[in-house]
């Protein structure tokens, strides 16, 4: 189970910040960029408190 | 895992209670931590809610892309030198609490004094980072954001936003600090990476479409060199200086004494970087670019306002890193300060004082000038304290090679150290004097106030030793 969200954590760090390189790079719209950022954020919160030591 | 030993014990110390994390004795070799627990304490604690003000308030004080740059790579450096040479060397051959150390050189009274200095500080501190919060706690209300130069809150909705994150932050801070303190661990690796996505989806809204665009970009979009209207100009000595003595009371202040007293090694202090590339470096350079994309789309408004600066560019993730930067910093700085003042309200509870504490930030924040002068409130707020850490150095260094004691006041027993004393007041004293009437700038006040509190102590020291 904690494996499962370290990885689901670490999917939502990357939504987080690769989509800003996709957008600097002039392949992502800015809008979409923000839905995926979201999306991480959601992604992030929910599983990092699983695993993360106090 | 060292921040909360460190934040710990020096609660503990505040008011006088022992919580078993070596508060009134040296650290045993046994509970010394490695690197990598100092790395990850100072990357998450140095992305706070206040990088998104600092980085477009230069912006605005017309500094230019080298000034900016430059200076902040520079003056970064030094401060992680302040941290490996200044601070370091003494905490891990003494291993003590800052506040410990200062009792006995000082004495229980001076300290409580120093207390109470500190934690005034930590209230306006975190009322900056209520203010902060509110600006993105106010979005969907359509709040009219506090301008540049607003002294006066401009707005009712800006009251209540600022009362309503401030009540939430004080009560939560009193009750469930812990679970505060928890969940920022867990925001931090997510703010940090939001601090860089900022930076990074912005550039081509700028125009930076390549690597050659970003220099014409930085020069002609970002850092101008033109002051906004009202603003002072700055230079790269104000940006050195600023970077260098951002974090003043925590290295040449040494207040980080409380957290590399479990170091195992002086060379540890190296860790400080991560905090001052990630935050006061990276952070502030994004939030400056969200800025200068303000000002390209509307030049009329120059409000330094986080949370609508974050939201367009990267959405709805912004308004929450934020809220989010602001509200785990201010948690801690409000719980300091409300055990700061324990000292003076000994029979209040950790409730109480804490209540009292937020109550005060949040007065404060409701003047938005405390975060558009967050400059001028962040020198004054190191040169304050910086003095204490001079005391400090120089009662460890210097005095036993000039034939006298350190650590006098636990040696003779008294409860003020006049010539401690005289150092952190007359080093003020003469500040203030030459800011006011020799037109020194304050960013540039430290490095004269170092020497002239050391002279002070020295000589103050000789007096009261010779004299017993």
């Amino acid at each position: 189970m904690k494996t499962i969200c370290k990885t689901i954590s670490y999917v939502g760090l990357l939504a987080t910040v690769l989509p800003s390189i996709l957008v600097l790079c002039g392949v992502m719209q800015l809008d979409t960029h923000k839905t995926i950022m979201w999306i991480g954020m959601v992604l992030w919160f929910v599983t990092a408190p699983v695993w993360m030591k106090k | 895992m060292a921040k909360e030993l460190a934040m710990n014990a020096s609660e503990a110390v505040d008011t006088g209670t022992d919580t078993g994390e070596y508060e009134r004795e040296s650290v045993p070799k046994s509970r010394l931590l490695g690197f990598r627990s100092f790395l990850g304490m100072y990357a998450g604690e140095h992305a706070a809610g206040t990088e998104f003000m600092i980085g477009p308030l230069f912006v605005t004080y017309g500094v230019s892309a080298f000034d900016v740059l430059v200076g902040l790579l520079l003056g970064n450096l030094m401060a992680v030198l302040s941290w490996r040479f200044l601070c370091a060397p003494i905490a891990v051959r003494v291993r003590q609490t800052l506040y410990y150390q200062l009792e006995r050189i000082c004495g229980k009274h001076l300290v409580s004094l120093y207390n109470l200095a500190n934690g005034l500080m930590f209230c306006f501190l975190a009322g900056a980072m209520v203010s902060v919060s509110a600006t993105a706690v106010g979005i969907p209300f359509h709040m009219t954001m506090p301008g540049l130069g607003d002294w006066l809150p401009n707005s009712i909705g800006w009251i209540v936003a600022v009362i309503g994150v401030g009540a939430v932050i004080s009560i939560v801070a009193a009750l469930g600090y812990d679970a505060v303190a928890r969940f920022a661990n867990i925001a931090s690796p997510w703010m940090v990476l939001v601090f860089l996505a900022c930076g990074l989806a912005v550039l081509p809204q700028l125009g930076v479409h390549s690597l050659k665009d970003f220099w014409p970009v930085a020069n002609k979009v970002v850092w101008t060199g033109v002051p906004i209207a009202g603003q002072a100009k700055y230079g790269f000595w104000h940006v050195f200086c600023f970077a260098w003595f951002c974090n003043l009371a925590m290295h040449v202040g040494m207040s980080d004494l409380s957290i590399f007293r479990f170091a195992k090694k002086t060379k540890y202090a190296y860790a400080s970087a991560a905090g001052m590339y990630v935050g006061h470096y990276m952070a502030w350079i994004s939030a400056a670019l969200l800025y200068a994309h303000q000002l390209m789309l509307d030049p009329t408004n120059t409000a330094v306002a986080p949370g609508p600066m974050a939201v367009s560019i990267v959405g709805f993730a912004g308004a929450v890193c934020v809220i989010v930067a602001g509200w785990t910093t201010a948690n801690p700085t409000i719980y300091r300060a409300g055990l700061a003042f324990q000292i003076i309200f000994k029979k209040w509870s950790r409730f109480r004082v804490t209540i009292l504490a937020g109550t005060l930030a949040t007065i404060g924040a409701i003047f938005p000038a405390l975060v558009m002068k967050l400059l001028d409130f962040v020198s004054i707020y190191g040169l304050i304290l910086m003095p204490m850490g001079t005391v400090i150095f120089i009662d460890f260094w210097v005095l036993p090679k000039l034939g006298m004691k350190s650590f006098y006041a636990e040696v003779s027993g008294i409860n003020i150290n006049w010539a401690a004393g005289a150092a952190w007041i007359l080093t003020l004293l003469i500040c203030l004097f030459l800011a006011l009437q020799a037109g020194v700038q304050k960013f540039f006040l430290f490095i004269p106030a170092w020497f002239i509190a050391a002279v002070i102590y020295m000589i103050g020291s000789r007096m009261i030793q010779k004299n017993s």
